[in-house]
């Protein structure tokens, strides 16, 4: 593959490019589904190509093809030289990169039971005992299951010198039980939403699940809610379960942060941030309970944001975001580096796929863990509501103002959990419900939660980021707004 | 691996595909899984060449382009399905390829109602190819930076079905902002030349300098002129609620509200795809001719959209809505045109006496999927209108609002256009004015 590389570096070069790097990628996945006892998705595919992404005049071009040959590759990059030149005629500056070093390396992320060699059969019983398990219970009319598995193997060279091969195995799991009842359609997920839950690993993530034991509680679930009380219109505490925490960070910490839409370069689609430049090291982002990081390492954990390196060969780092309630820090790559003070890239470059650019985005972006067991959390706790398991989710496109809604809710009446609560849904200001965290539960809770999904840029890429956290509670947080006036 | 590999005929597949060179490929395909006794084999072949030009703080910040081929086969073996996908043509690859989908489709239980590969059928032909939007150049994007694309497709079958389409498609988008307040204008067309981004750049402009010295108004309940952009971006959630399968699995809103008074009499919604502001190929996922769907008539609910399968079931006839197989979700209308009226938005402000008027709505997502209950915000541009003309500018609100009760609540239609968006895909709407649309918070800006 270096090969390949090699002469699409040379042409660049030849051509007039001062910088250029290259992403040969193989992707591949496989898909499985079930709906209602039948198998409803049953599909795998595979991409091979190559990026090109050079530097020429002091502007960017970019140029992909899937035409592996080398008289390919080479127009491909002599393609990506013409499209700098173009957009050299509007620039406003030369683009300047923050100084890196060449890398030589090659890294596996860690699994024990590769997916693509469990046997089918295995995966989809599995699946399909999982499904019948929630039909058994009265009153669900829809059950769904699923499985997903990617490997992805992608070689970067730079004109720099580096060059980096990494393999990536990608796991993700989960089921759902609907439950429509006269005029409500009532669902619950284990062991989340939209898909479930998703990480670095192998076949052992599916395996860790337990599916046969949690498939008839969330199915019992799903039809009592139909029973259970409207979650009220108030203004008191919340505690939130760690997976919904997760999509939490990520919305309200996670995207404010990209530096690239902090200086509206995403303005025309996912919107800007309110995080300007000036906010670095003085505001107040969140209270001193409150620790943030951005941790694409392995020693964070096995995230979809854990990587050796970015897709600019830039070391997978550790980045303080919020500190002790501080905000400090932002997500970087070469080009913007500079423009907060720093000497180097904090290594946030990540591609979908050989045929996109790659743009700043998150890693694994985690709320570091507290000092409350969970019992204790609950037991200290008057009068409040605990949310579990995204069911919406928005926020406006700087970023303040979100709400959310969860699958279940519970009361928590003097310290003891109380009755379910149906349609949960908070919203909020991202500074102040983050100024109002007065609890967050230790490591023992914490998980590092997948989200498979995420979308910016245009064309439009999906790229999946990690996000740790434990269940944690917030004081006067608006409750129950997305069923007011309903 | 060896990716640089000799083999058969359709490795040399060209950028810019004829539909003799895509039926080429199908045809090796279909000829290989027949070498390995393949009974049934279903192959799509989709080409794609788009480029991209964006510009943000006065200069290029990303200037790409890509092409892209995928070939993708399903076997279907002894009431047995299952598909594989691949972007290389070469027939080692494509032999590969069909030889996953066997497996996979072995690995299953037998599924007693997966019905056989349909035959031969006749398409309805559609225009929507425009040379100069196809040899669009990096240059031309520089200069008004867009973004361009071809795509050309085709699919046929081991029972002599055959189907190909290709189209070009443009779309320029422009934010403006002057201090904090931002503005947004954007538009698509097949033909590039459709597309004026002066016209667009002056009425992104204007509305930045509207959008100045914001106002803070309380939350509630507010007539609303909302733009064609911001009806697409919700009425675009209402589109998998008209699948049959969506309803034989109760999770359409549309369950027990067939044939009944749902909106107002002013909303008719049908899908056609052969309408001339639409785009999309005259075939489904199946190769099964697309059909116009009456799916509102004066705000009752009459008809959906089936694939063969959903069609079994209801004893319908399929109305070639069907995704390709095998999936969980059926079918959808994808070109969905309402029926718009005659006012113009100058109209409608005029006859408002007190409103606001909506430029853009954003992040929209689901709270309640039975009444239809949608969350976002407004964004770019949101305006007070008070005694028929617009006032001030005000801060972005938070929106909780039923889309079954905001289509009882339109008192004013413009005429249908083809809208975009960034929520929901493109479609044919009007703008609308509509009362008691419900803002439950307000944002900082």
């Amino acid at each position: 593959m270096y090969d390949l590389a090699t002469a699409a570096l040379d042409t660049a070069r030849i051509r007039g490019a001062s910088y250029a790097d290259v992403r040969v990628m193989h992707l591949r996945q496989r898909d499985l589904t079930t709906k209602n006892g039948r198998v409803g998705t049953l599909a795998q595919s595979e991409s091979i190509g190559i990026g090109i992404r050079v530097l020429a005049n002091g502007a960017w071009g970019f140029a992909s093809t899937d035409r592996m040959t080398r008289e390919s590759v080479a127009a491909c990059a002599a393609q990506a030289v013409s499209i700098a030149k173009a957009s050299a005629l509007a620039k406003r500056g030369d683009v300047v990169m923050a100084p890196e070093n060449a890398y030589v390396d090659s890294w596996q992320s860690p699994f024990r039971k590769d997916p693509f060699e469990i046997p089918l059969e295995t995966q989809l019983t599995l699946l399909l005992a999982a499904d019948a398990e929630m039909r058994r219970v009265k009153g669900v009319t829809l059950t769904e299951t699923d499985m997903q598995f990617r490997k992805i193997d992608s070689w970067f060279a730079s004109s720099i010198g580096s060059r980096i091969h990494q393999r990536k195995v990608i796991t993700g799991c989960g089921i759902v039980a609907t439950s429509f009842q006269g005029d409500e359609i009532q669902k619950r997920s284990y062991p989340n939403s939209f898909g479930g839950q998703h990480a670095l690993q192998g076949y052992e993530l599916v395996e860790s699940l337990d599916l046969l034991k949690h498939a008839p509680v969330i199915a019992e679930e799903a039809v009592a809610l139909h029973a259970a009380a409207q979650c009220p219109q108030k203004t008191g505490t919340l505690i939130l379960g760690a997976s919904q925490l997760g999509l939490q960070i990520h919305e309200s910490v996670g995207h404010p942060i990209e530096l690239d839409r902090v200086l509206g370069q995403e303005a025309n689609f996912a919107g800007t941030s309110f995080l300007t430049l000036d906010q670095l090291n003085k505001l107040r982002y969140a209270s001193d309970i409150v620790n943030v990081v951005a941790d694409a390492r392995l020693e964070h954990g096995q995230g979809l944001g854990t990587f050796a390196y970015d897709d600019e060969g830039v070391p997978a780092q550790c980045t303080d975001i919020i500190k002790a309630g501080q905000f400090r820090g932002y997500l970087s790559n070469r080009e913007t580096a500079h423009l907060i003070g720093l000497q180097r890239s904090s290594g946030t470059m990540r591609t979908e796929s050989w045929n996109r650019l790659p743009i700043i985005r998150m890693t694994n972006v985690s709320l570091l863990p507290g000092t409350w067991s969970f019992d204790d959390l609950l037991g200290d706790t008057d009068d409040g509501i605990l949310m579990e398991t995204n069911r919406s989710w928005s926020i406006d496109d700087r970023r303040y103002q979100f709400q959310f809604s969860t699958e279940i809710g519970w009361e928590i009446k003097s310290g003891k959990r109380g009755r379910m609560l149906k349609n949960p849904s908070y919203s909020g200001i991202t500074t102040e419900f983050w100024n109002s965290c007065d609890a967050i539960c230790e490591r023992e809770h914490w998980t590092l939660w997948g989200t498979p999904n995420c979308g910016k840029g245009q064309p439009m890429q999906t790229m999946g980021t990690g996000h740790g956290a434990s269940p944690a509670r917030f004081r006067n947080v608006r409750i129950g707004t997305a069923f007011s006036e309903q | 691996m060896n990716v640089a590999r000799k083999s058969g005929a359709a490795r040399s597949l060209k950028v810019g595909a004829t539909e003799r060179e895509l039926r080429n490929v199908v045809d090796t395909v279909l000829r290989l899984a027949k070498s390995i006794g393949v009974a049934e084999t279903e192959v799509h072949v989709d080409e794609t060449i788009s480029a991209l030009t964006r510009f943000a703080n006065n200069a290029i910040h990303q200037n790409v382009a890509e092409h892209t081929v995928n070939v993708s086969v399903r076997t279907q073996v002894d009431q047995r399905t299952a598909r594989a996908t691949t972007n290389r043509t070469d027939e080692d690859s494509l032999r590969a390829a069909i030889e996953a989908s066997l497996s996979l489709a072995h690995s299953q239980p037998k599924n007693p109602h997966l019905l056989p590969l349909p035959g031969k059928q006749r398409y309805r032909g559609v225009n929507r190819f425009i040379k100069q939007t196809a040899a669009l150049t990096p240059e031309d994007r520089a200069r008004a930076v867009r973004r361009s694309a071809q795509a050309q497709s085709a699919m046929g079958n081991s029972r002599s079905l055959f189907a190909a389409y290709h189209d070009t498609h443009s779309v320029f988008s422009i934010t403006m902002q002057e201090g904090s307040a931002a503005s947004w204008a954007k538009e698509n067309a097949v033909d590039v030349d459709d597309i004026d981004p002066q016209r667009l750049a002056e009425r992104a402009s204007d509305k930045a300098h509207q959008a100045t010295n914001a106002r803070e108004l309380a939350p509630g309940r507010y007539t609303v002129i909302l733009e064609p952009a911001a009806v697409l971006d919700l009425v675009g959630f209402l589109f998998y609620d008209f699948a049959a399968t969506a309803l034989q699995d109760k999770r359409s809103c549309f369950n027990g509200r067939m044939g009944k008074q749902v909106f107002g009499k002013n909303i008719s919604i049908v899908d056609d795809v052969y309408h001339p502001l639409q785009l999309g190929a005259p075939f489904d996922g199946e190769g099964i001719p697309r059909q116009r769907v009456l799916l509102v008539d004066h705000g009752i609910p009459r008809n959906l959209v089936y694939s063969r399968a959903s069609a079994k079931v209801a004893k319908k006839k399929p109305t070639g809505h069907g995704f390709m197989l095998p999936n969980e979700y059926g079918e959808a209308p994808m070109n969905l045109v309402f029926s718009g009226g005659k006012a113009s938005l100058e109209e409608m402000i005029a006859a408002t006496e007190r409103g606001l008027l909506v430029t853009r709505l954003w992040y929209i997502r689901e709270v309640d999927p039975y009444e239809k209950i949608m969350t976002g915000m407004t964004r770019d541009g949101l305006f007070l209108v008070e005694k028929g003309r617009v006032s001030s500018a005000v801060r972005n609100f938070r929106f909780n609002q039923s889309i079954l009760e905001m289509l009882r609540n339109v008192e004013m239609l413009g005429p249908a256009v083809r809208a975009t968006g960034e929520e929901a895909f493109e479609m044919v709407v009007p703008a609308m004015k509509i009362r008691d649309f419900h803002f439950s918070e307000v944002t900082k800006f």
